[in-house]
């Protein structure tokens, strides 16, 4: 049931996540950053891909997942184009979702008022 | 601290499931993976920004911490957030600069891995494929 593996998996890659934040002195943008370049390793030493085929969005929804999906996207782009694909290829996958936080950044700047940040 | 990673655990997991609805119809649909998940992506970014300029993340994230810091919807909330909040210092200097605040490290470090990790998969492609 892959819903159930989807809540499980991306449970329990968040409550890791809690775990950093209560037991060490990580900021969030640490542990953001960290999980993104733990996600390439991951991904780089073959791991992560099983646990996408297992939890789908489980995997691929927490930050995990944009570094498998920065690194898939540099070794698809190196198979296509050589060794230049290594700078083009992982931000290239991942330029929908980081395009649509800047527009949805910018639309909510003009729409929202700062009092909504409390 | 289990009360935390049971807050965490439940709603990190719940967007994972809302995630995986999403990514199963778009590809019911007829969307290819990649699409799929690419269109799950942009949907949970717009949904969380939503959330964020009415105030309703912040909430959910008083309670869920890393629950709703860890998915795609937290890195949202760390670029819209802050777009909100500074838009009275201008929307140059002040909302789309601050976007980068957290956002910006996460790029700049996945990005330079990814490239480091496709320049070592050129040298290494030529043994592994034989």
């Amino acid at each position: 049931m892959n819903f159930l593996w989807a809540f499980v998996v991306g449970g329990a890659l968040c409550a890791a996540g809690q775990l950093l934040l209560d037991l060490t002195a990580l900021t969030p943008a640490r542990i953001l950053t960290g999980y993104v370049v733990a996600g390439v390793a991951l991904s780089a030493a073959g791991l992560y891909q099983p646990l996408v085929d297992l939890a789908g969005a489980g995997a691929t929804v927490p930050l995990l997942g944009f570094g498998h999906l920065l690194a898939q996207g540099a070794v698809d782009a190196v198979e296509r184009r050589g060794l230049l694909g290594a700078l083009t290829g992982g931000l290239s996958a991942a330029s929908a979702g980081v395009t649509a936080c800047l527009a949805c950044g910018l639309l909510a700047a003009l729409l929202a008022d700062s009092r909504d940040q409390n | 601290m289990g009360r935390d990673c049971a807050w965490a655990f439940a709603v990190g997991g719940g967007i994972c499931r809302l995630g995986e609805a999403l990514r199963t119809g778009y590809l019911a649909a007829g969307h290819t993976l990649t699409d799929a998940a690419a269109l799950t992506s942009v949907t949970l970014v717009a949904l969380s920004a939503a959330a964020t300029a009415l105030g309703w993340y912040q909430k959910l994230a008083a309670r869920a911490g890393a629950g709703t810091l860890v998915p795609i919807t937290g890195f949202a909330n760390a670029v819209v957030s802050p777009a909100i909040e500074f838009k009275a210092e201008g929307l140059v200097t002040g909302a789309a600069a601050r976007m980068f605040t957290i956002a910006g490290p996460v790029l700049v470090y996945g990005a330079v891995a990814s490239a480091l990790w496709g320049a070592v998969w050129y040298l290494l492609r030529p043994w592994v494929a034989a």
